[in-house]
C-alpha cells in the first residue's frame, strides 16, 4: 500500500476535495464518492440566523467516512484567519486547518507575509496547519519553519484551471520539502492532476475542476485515475528525455538485408 | 449576533440562545465578545446586552470563495 501521512493521519488516497460550487449536495455526494477522496474540505461561515431553514453541509458529509478539513478561505489577514480556525476547530471538533490568507482579490493569490504569521500563532495553539502558498521555494521553506504540517503551492490561481504553471519551481519546492507537498489550485483537468503527481507532489487538493465539470461525478472519478498514474510513474522512475529517436525492436534480422 | 443587532429575552446563556434561534449546538462554532467558547462553557457563558456573538457553520468552499462570512470585512 502507498499510504500518504500528514501529521497524525494517514490516507489511501492523495485526493482531497472540495465542497463548493456544486449544483446540488446530490452531485457533490456522488462526487465525493467517485473521487475516492479520504479528506475533504469546507468553509467557515455565518449561520443565516433569520432563515434557518437551509439544511447544513454536515448533513451531506459522513464525517465517518472522510476528514473534514475546514479552511480560513475569505480570509485576509492573519487575524481573521486565526479567527476562523479557531471557529472552525470548534465546529469541526479537529485541530486541522487548510489556512488561506489572501492577499489579491483578483488572483487570490496569498499574502505570504500574514500567511507565515498565521501559521506560527496556530502551530503555537496546536493545530495542524496546511497552508495554501504560492509555488516559492523560498516562503515554502518559511512555512516548513514556521511548523506548518504540509505546504500547499498552488499550481495556478485559483478556479483558473491553467494546470501547472510553475513546473520548475514545483520541482525544487519537492526537492528541499521535508514535509508532505501538496499541490493545491489551479488544477483544471486530469492531466494537471498528473503531471503535478509526475513532479513528486505528495498530493493535490481540487474543487473547482471537479465541481465546475459539465459531469462533475465523471470527472471526480478521472482527477482518482490521474492521482493515481501520476504518483505510480513518479515512483517508477521515468526514462531521460532525448533529443533524437532510439529504436525498440531488433537491429539485427531484418528482411532484405 | 453574526453583524446584527438581535433582540432576545434575557440574560441567558449560549446554551438558551441557541434553543431560541432553534440551531443544533452539535453543528457550529460560537464566539463570544472575541473568544471562541469551547462546547461545555456553553452553559456557564451568559450572554447581556451590548455583547458581541458570532455564530458560525460550515458550508461549501474549497478555495479562496469571497462570499466572506465573519464580517470583518462586510
Amino acid at each position: 500500500m502507498d499510504l500518504f501521512t500528514i501529521a497524525d493521519k494517514t490516507f489511501s488516497s492523495r485526493l482531497i476535495v472540495g465542497t463548493g460550487k456544486y449544483s446540488s449536495p446530490a452531485i457533490m455526494v456522488q462526487a465525493h464518492d467517485a473521487s475516492g477522496a479520504e479528506m475533504i474540505t469546507v468553509a467557515v461561515r455565518r449561520v443565516n440566523i433569520s432563515d434557518r431553514s437551509k439544511e447544513s453541509l454536515l448533513d451531506y458529509i459522513d464525517t465517518s467516512k472522510y476528514s473534514l478539513l475546514p479552511n480560513t478561505a475569505g480570509c485576509y489577514t492573519a487575524d481573521e484567519a486565526v479567527r476562523t480556525a479557531r471557529l472552525g476547530r470548534e465546529a469541526g471538533l479537529s485541530n486541522w486547518v487548510k489556512l488561506e490568507v489572501i492577499g489579491d482579490e483578483k488572483t487570490l493569490f496569498p499574502d505570504n507575509e500574514q500567511l507565515v504569521a498565521a501559521t506560527r500563532i496556530l502551530v503555537r495553539e496546536d493545530f495542524v496547519v496546511l497552508p495554501y502558498t504560492t509555488d516559492d521555494p523560498v516562503v515554502c521553506r518559511k512555512l516548513e519553519d514556521a511548523g506548518a504540517a504540509a505546504i500547499m503551492p498552488l499550481g495556478a490561481p485559483i478556479g483558473s484551471g491553467l494546470g501547472i504553471q510553475n513546473v520548475n519551481n514545483l520541482r525544487i519546492i519537492r526537492e528541499f520539502a521535508r514535509v508532505p507537498l501538496i499541490v493545491d489550485a489551479g488544477v483544471g483537468t486530469a492531466s494537471d492532476a498528473a503531471l503535478a503527481m509526475e513532479l513528486g507532489a505528495d498530493a493535490v487538493l481540487m474543487n473547482t475542476a471537479i465541481a465546475g465539470a459539465q459531469d462533475p461525478v465523471a470527472m471526480a472519478e478521472a482527477m482518482k485515475l490521474a492521482v493515481r498514474a501520476g504518483r505510480l510513474a513518479f515512483l517508477s522512475g521515468r526514462i531521460p528525455r532525448k533529443r533524437y529517436a532510439s529504436a525498440s525492436s531488433p537491429v539485427e534480422g531484418l528482411v532484405g538485408r | 449576533m453574526n453583524g446584527d443587532t438581535h433582540e432576545v429575552s434575557g440574560p441567558l446563556t449560549v446554551s438558551e440562545l441557541l434553543a431560541q434561534l432553534q440551531i443544533d449546538a452539535r453543528r457550529v462554532a460560537v464566539e463570544h465578545n472575541l473568544v471562541v467558547l469551547k462546547r461545555e462553557a456553553y452553559d456557564r457563558t451568559t450572554v447581556r446586552e451590548g455583547d458581541e456573538v458570532e455564530i458560525v457553520n460550515f458550508v461549501g468552499g474549497g478555495v479562496g470563495i469571497r462570499d466572506w462570512g465573519l464580517g470583518i470585512r462586510d
